[in-house]
């Protein structure tokens, strides 16, 4: 018989029994890609320095719309204050990188909460639509304020990843500590998956109205899920300002808004790993089908779309089908 | 006189253009079970929400004593006011166990209290327990219904408000699950009933109201009804 301790906590482990396989080949899938992105070359250095830098946007973005079951289509403006915040930070006011890292995340936040107010009153596509605008007037800013951005010019210069007297100084030293980031980004995502504020974000996910009849106070809890996907976008913003040393608006255009979502439903909406899945996935994609040449594009849009039909789900809901949590 | 446990005057509520509920005023005295009675479109659910404020409107709520008028759904909630809405509005992702571990989120995380609520839910519906880690969205009409009022219960509410519990349930269900509210009522929990065709619910309320067109046209005991045979004729048979 269960304690009745154990009855009040969402208990995910107490009725299965037998290794979780699907845990342990995502596990041995992590383990393989950071240590092959160690002995690999410059290139794959890149790659995969990027799918970690998504999968921390994605992440963040999965809390919002995964977890809160909320649209937002502009969190690629938290990620262009997160990435010119740090550039103008450290480049033009010699603020250490990790200080500035913190510093545009809390910035980012505030903003988040600012516009977040007003905007999440709205709903569905009306959301959708005001968050898209929220994106869209940043990378207008980006564009236009050229004293402080340089405009299409872009903004180069900006210091690797670092604070005091230890920088990482190489690509691979700077991989590191973007999967140091993205570990301690996931962790604290998956912890907030499990808490009280969790449950009743999904809780909002499932039916505002239920939610709120039970007391959960909706309006806050989706604010503070916004405020937190800003965060988790502006950090991402900030690692790849500080990974490739140059940003301009392009950077943080529409297309990082399609990209990311493309990752999100393709890995796995609503799930921890399903955004790390996605971003690996969709990242590796175009280099592993650079043999198909001229037709590259079709073949990766081609695999993009069977994988939408056959697993609804995204990948994580087909490893679940493929190996599911057995029950006890 | 006693302080009433829930006391609405004049409240009202529109959808758009649309007067669904005309100034009412209703009570439900402590460890009362009342029931609100009409047809389609009467106002019945329309009243539920404008007490919770999930339809704000003007008008005054009292409870216990307590003008909660301009409160958010949330603070009534915490205060004792529970909602069982139409359509059961269950978590349908989610299993049984977190259901009621989310009815009991006011309870602030107290492991101790949400386990000593979720026993009791038990008592009175011991078929949840079977089914703790089955989804929600898995469960019979019956079994969904009975744990919409779980987690309500999971909750401790001091006022339970129902919107037709027993709407699309096989009669013999529909049964069970009243007589379950007449037991909380005769252990002392407050209950506002709202049913459209229902000589249970009748038999179990101690007052009814009769809404009309989001007015209340009627309100008499329960045991009176008989005695108003078009009353009588539309909802006792």
């Amino acid at each position: 018989m269960k304690s009745s301790l154990t009855m009040t906590l969402p208990d995910t482990t107490s009725t299965r029994s037998g290794l979780p396989w699907r845990q342990i080949l995502l596990g041995v899938l992590a383990v393989a890609i950071v240590v092959y992105s160690f002995t690999a070359n410059g290139y794959v250095v890149t790659v995969i320095g990027f799918a970690a830098i998504y999968a921390l946007f994605c992440t963040g973005l999965n809390f919002f719309m995964g977890f809160t079951g909320q649209a937002s289509f502009g969190q690629n403006a938290f990620a262009a204050l997160g990435g010119y915040g740090s550039a103008i930070l450290t480049a033009d006011y010699s603020v250490e990188p990790a200080v500035a890292l913190v510093l545009t995340m809390g910035f980012s936040g505030l903003v988040a909460l600012i516009v977040g107010y007003p905007t999440l009153r709205l709903r569905g596509h009306y959301l959708a639509m005001a968050t898209f605008a929220l994106g869209l007037i940043t990378y207008e800013i980006s564009i236009n304020w050229t004293d402080l951005t340089q405009g299409y010019m872009g903004y180069s210069g900006i210091p690797p990843l670092g604070i005091g007297p230890y920088y990482a100084d190489s690509p691979k030293a700077q991989l590191a500590v973007i999967f140091v980031l993205l570990a301690l980004g996931v962790i604290a995502a998956a912890r907030l998956k499990n808490s009280r504020f969790g449950r009743a974000c999904r809780a909002i996910a499932g039916s505002e109205l239920a939610a709120g009849a039970l007391g959960i106070p909706v309006a806050r809890y989706k604010l503070i899920s916004f405020v937190i996907a800003a965060v988790y976008a502006s950090a991402a913003g900030s690692l790849f300002a500080h990974f490739v040393g140059f940003i301009s608006p392009e950077v943080f255009g529409t297309a990082m808004v399609v990209q990311s979502f493309t990752m999100l439903y393709l890995g796995g909406i609503g799930t921890i790993a399903g955004p790390l899945i996605g971003a690996v996935v969709v990242s590796m994609l175009p280099e592993v089908m650079r043999g198909l040449k001229d037709f590259q594009t079709v073949g990766y849009l081609l695999l993009l779309l069977a994988i939408l039909i056959y697993a609804p789900r995204g990948l994580h809901g087909l490893l679940e089908r493929i190996l599911p949590d057995r029950e006890g | 006189m006693t302080t009433p446990l829930l006391e609405i005057r004049d409240l009202s509520a529109r959808y758009g253009h649309v007067h669904a509920l005309k100034p009412t005023s209703i009570t439900v005295a402590e460890g009362e079970l009342v029931t609100v009675l009409g047809p389609n479109g009467a106002g019945k659910s329309t009243l539920l929400r404008a007490v919770t404020r999930l339809t704000p409107g003007p008008g005054t709520i009292l409870f216990q004593g307590q003008d909660v008028s301009a409160l958010p759904t949330h603070r009534l909630s915490e205060l004792g006011i529970i909602m069982v809405q139409e359509g059961r509005g269950l978590f349908s992702e989610m299993t049984v166990r977190e259901n009621l571990i989310l009815g009991g989120y006011n309870a602030g995380g107290d492991a101790g209290e949400l386990s000593a609520r979720m026993e009791r839910v038990f008592t009175l519906f011991p078929r949840l327990k079977e089914r703790l880690d089955q989804t929600a969205s898995l469960m019979s009409g019956g079994e969904q219904q009975m744990l919409a009022i779980g987690r309500a219960l999971m909750a401790g509410p001091k006022l339970l408000m129902l919107d037709e519990p027993s709407l699309g349930l096989a009669p013999r269900v529909a049964a069970e699950i009243l007589e379950t509210l007449g037991e909380l009522n005769r252990e002392g929990l407050g209950i506002l009933l709202v049913e459209q065709k229902a000589p249970l619910a009748l038999r179990l309320a101690q007052r009814v109201y009769v809404l009309s067109l989001g007015r209340v046209v009627a309100e008499l005991p329960s045991h009176e009804i008989k005695s108003h045979h078009d009353l009588a004729r539309y909802y006792l048979h």
